[in-house]
């Protein structure tokens, strides 16, 4: 294992001088792997071509995956994707069919889990029922040769980390989920380990301490610069926390990026769909402006504007994509003087069905030829209600294009 | 568990159906017998309602049926220690073992369930008699000279006592394994344990009721059985149950073979009561650690 010196490695900032000299022969192989990312500091974990197939089933397609030194890279998608799989993989508890797994530099394919310095976060939290709080946090150290008095030390700093101060002798059992889990926290990151894995570690847990716990991982994480890759199939959860979303399906990495670039800027239908509400319809590219915007139609008379991004030509069938948040709705009169000045993707409607929900509002509006929309939108002053005649307005930069799959 | 001890009436209520039939079917035909011990024997064979110790100071007179009380302790546990030796191997091997065959296996672990008790037990005067199968190997391949005596000896008793007893050990042991969240150990490998230093940190302490459970059950059960003394047995082997068989089916002394089965009875309670006050699965998992 590779010797690590605890706070330099935790409290480092994310730049760091290359590393030249490094002292293991098997970073100089992976650098060498990699020579455009030789200038930079090793990513903290690298797959290459990684792949699993479970019997006939493949969980995992080929997949590549970079995650720098303290970044949250969060695994999104829906069940069966192969997000738990990709996890394991790198915890050493699945064995790779293919491909490469890397960390900081160094291929670990073949190192077994206990040399593997990671600290694992697991939806169930998976304290050891028979032993006190202290002993489940320190389980680690005493695998690491750690002196008494230094453990003593690491578990109560760890603690006071999840602020969870002394609760050393208690018992798990006595403890309520969120607590558990924030010892489950404190358990892992008494070692120092070199990444976090978390499997959906808040789905065990009520809206409410989710929330909260969702802030205190974060904190954590970023107190610490821990280099976390975070499993879930909650949106939310990864809109929030990560720096970099890698959205999946079917075992395939769909698209990756940061939160606002899969949710503004979807690559595919399937990711456009999976995050937040959108509305899709099938469109024809009629015209392709000098001023950066795509003219499309999507019946007779229904034709709006969308800033171009990607590349369209005239003709083309087209997915329109309008995120259910992006669609302004307003009263025929109030929106007189707005039509003067955008005149752009302004058509009437009438609200045939609504669900309050409080602090927002989802509407149900009914274009001319029967287009249906789905708009949410914060509720102001008052709230339309069912049969209300309205104006749509959506903004082109919030019109997306995705091109048509057969 | 302190919580469960203020429950109110309603689990009560729940379990009535079964409290009334353990109640017909044990407490009462216990009750006979503890009655019965205290009736007196006729010279004629006759017994006569009586209300006496004559049965009891009968059992301790000598050193005779205290040393075969004795023996049956012994004896039982050295059953449960084998059992669990024996047990935990083929209990582990089937919770780890990933075979879509697993259900078929534990059949094969209750097959001999399916047999005659006293016939599994005559069989293995087949295997270990003087003209059984394994001397008839080792004479007809001149390795011995003459059959071995294995048989009439406690060996033999053991034999026949574990073949009788393995499975409930097995079986408890097993599904105990089966309840240790698998996330536990990944968890404990995770953060630096080898595979065998996980099975010690988590697998075998969580495995204990298990093993706690399927001790009681068959020392339990070996304290109370005489087939395998009685056919596997020589004359120095009988243990307390075949003591009274021959009271009660042998001599037709209901009285006496009550009070030893009483005395039986106080015995193995105090060493379950015992054992659970302060052998009780917490204090196992303290003496762990
Ligand atoms: N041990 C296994 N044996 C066989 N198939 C498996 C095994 N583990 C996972 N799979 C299959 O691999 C695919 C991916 O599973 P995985 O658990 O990685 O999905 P996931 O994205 O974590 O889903 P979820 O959100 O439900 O946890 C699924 O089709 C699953 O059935
Ligand atoms: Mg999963």
């Amino acid at each position: 294992m590779q010797n690590h010196s605890p706070d330099i490695q935790h409290r480092s900032p994310a730049p760091q001088v290359p590393q030249g000299s490094a002292p293991s022969g098997a970073v100089s192989e992976a650098a060498a792997s990699q020579p455009k990312d030789a200038v930079g500091q090793e990513p903290a974990v690298r797959l290459k071509g990684l792949m699993k197939r479970f019997g006939k089933t493949v969980a995992v397609q080929e997949t590549d995956l970079t995650i720098e030194t303290g970044e949250l890279v969060t695994l999104l998608g829906p069940s069966g994707c192969g997000k738990t799989t990709i996890l394991r993989m790198i915890a050493g508890l699945e064995t790779p069919t293919k491909g490469d797994i890397y960390i900081k530099g160094r291929r670990i394919n073949d190192t077994p889990i206990h040399k593997r310095n990671l600290g694992m976060i697991f939806q169930n939290y998976a304290l050891f029922p028979h032993k006190t709080i202290f002993e489940n946090v320190a389980f680690g150290l005493k695998y690491r040769n750690v002196s008494r008095e230094e453990t003593r030390e690491k578990v109560s700093q760890a603690l006071e980390m999840v602020r969870l101060p002394g609760v050393e002798k208690r018992s798990p059992s006595q403890l309520s989920g969120g607590q558990q889990q924030r010892i489950a926290l404190a358990r892992a990151i008494v070692i120092e380990p070199d990444v976090l894995l978390m499997d959906e570690p808040l789905s065990a847990l009520d809206e409410k301490l989710r929330e909260e716990m969702r802030m205190e991982i974060d904190n954590i994480q970023q107190q610490l610069n821990l280099t976390t890759l975070f499993v879930t199939h909650d949106q939310r959860e990864a809109l929030s926390m990560s720096n970099k979303i890698v959205v999946m399906k079917d075992g395939r990495k769909q698209q990756e990026g940061t939160p606002e670039d899969v949710y503004d800027y979807p690559d595919n239908y399937f990711v456009a769909d999976f995050l937040g509400h959108a509305n899709f319809f099938d469109a024809r590219v009629l015209e392709v402006l000098d001023n950066d915007q795509v003219r499309v139609r999507i019946a007779e008379g229904l034709e709006f504007t969308a800033d171009h991004v990607g590349r369209w030509r005239e003709g083309q069938d087209v997915h329109l994509v309008m995120r259910a948040q992006k669609i302004n709705v307003t009263s025929p009169d109030l929106a007189d003087e707005e039509l003067e000045s955008t005149e752009l993707n302004y058509y009437p409607g009438r609200i045939y069905d609504r669900s309050y929900m409080g602090g927002e509002t989802s509407y149900f509006v009914e274009l001319d030829h029967g287009v249906r929309l789905h708009i949410i939108s914060m509720v102001r002053r008052r709230p339309h209600r069912i049969g209300d005649e309205v104006v749509l307005h959506v903004p082109a930069r919030h019109c997306g294009l995705l091109p048509r799959e057969k | 568990m302190n919580e469960n001890q203020h429950s109110s009436w309603r689990p009560w209520a729940l379990l009535a159906p079964s409290l009334g039939a353990v109640f017909l079917l044990l407490v009462v035909p216990v009750c006979f017998i503890v009655v019965y011990s205290f009736w007196l024997r006729a010279p004629s064979g006759a017994d006569i309602v009586a209300f006496q110790f004559g049965n009891y100071s009968k059992f301790f007179q000598d050193f005779f049926y205290p040393s075969i009380l004795l023996r049956t302790i012994r004896v039982s546990l050295e059953c449960v220690f084998l059992c669990l030796v024996m047990g935990y191997i083929p209990a582990y091997f089937f919770y780890r073992s990933k075979t879509r065959f697993k259900s078929l296996l534990m059949l094969l672990i209750m097959l001999p369930f399916w047999i005659s008790f006293i016939i599994r037990t005559l069989s293995w005067i087949n295997i270990l008699g003087d003209t059984g199968l394994i001397n008839y190997l080792l004479v007809s391949a001149g390795i011995l000279g003459e059959p071995l005596g294995m048989l009439y000896n406690e060996g033999a008793v053991l034999m026949g006592l574990i073949q009788y007893l393995l499975p409930f050990m097995i079986l408890n042991i097993y599904v105990s394994l089966e309840g240790i969240d698998q996330s536990l150990l990944e968890a404990a490998r995770s953060m630096g344990c080898t595979e065998w230093q996980a099975f010690r940190e988590v697998t075998l302490p969580l495995s204990l009721p298990g093993v706690s459970a399927g001790s009681l059950l068959v020392f339990v059960l070996s304290a109370g059985t005489y087939l395998p003394p009685m056919i596997l047995g020589g004359p120095g082997n009988e243990m307390i149950a075949n003591l009274i068989f021959k009271r009660v089916i042998g001599t037709l002394d209901w009285p006496f073979g009550s009070a030893i089965s009483v005395i039986l009875l106080l015995l193995v309670g105090t060493i379950v009561w015992t054992y659970n006050r302060y052998l009780g699965i917490n204090q196992v998992f303290k003496a762990m650690q």
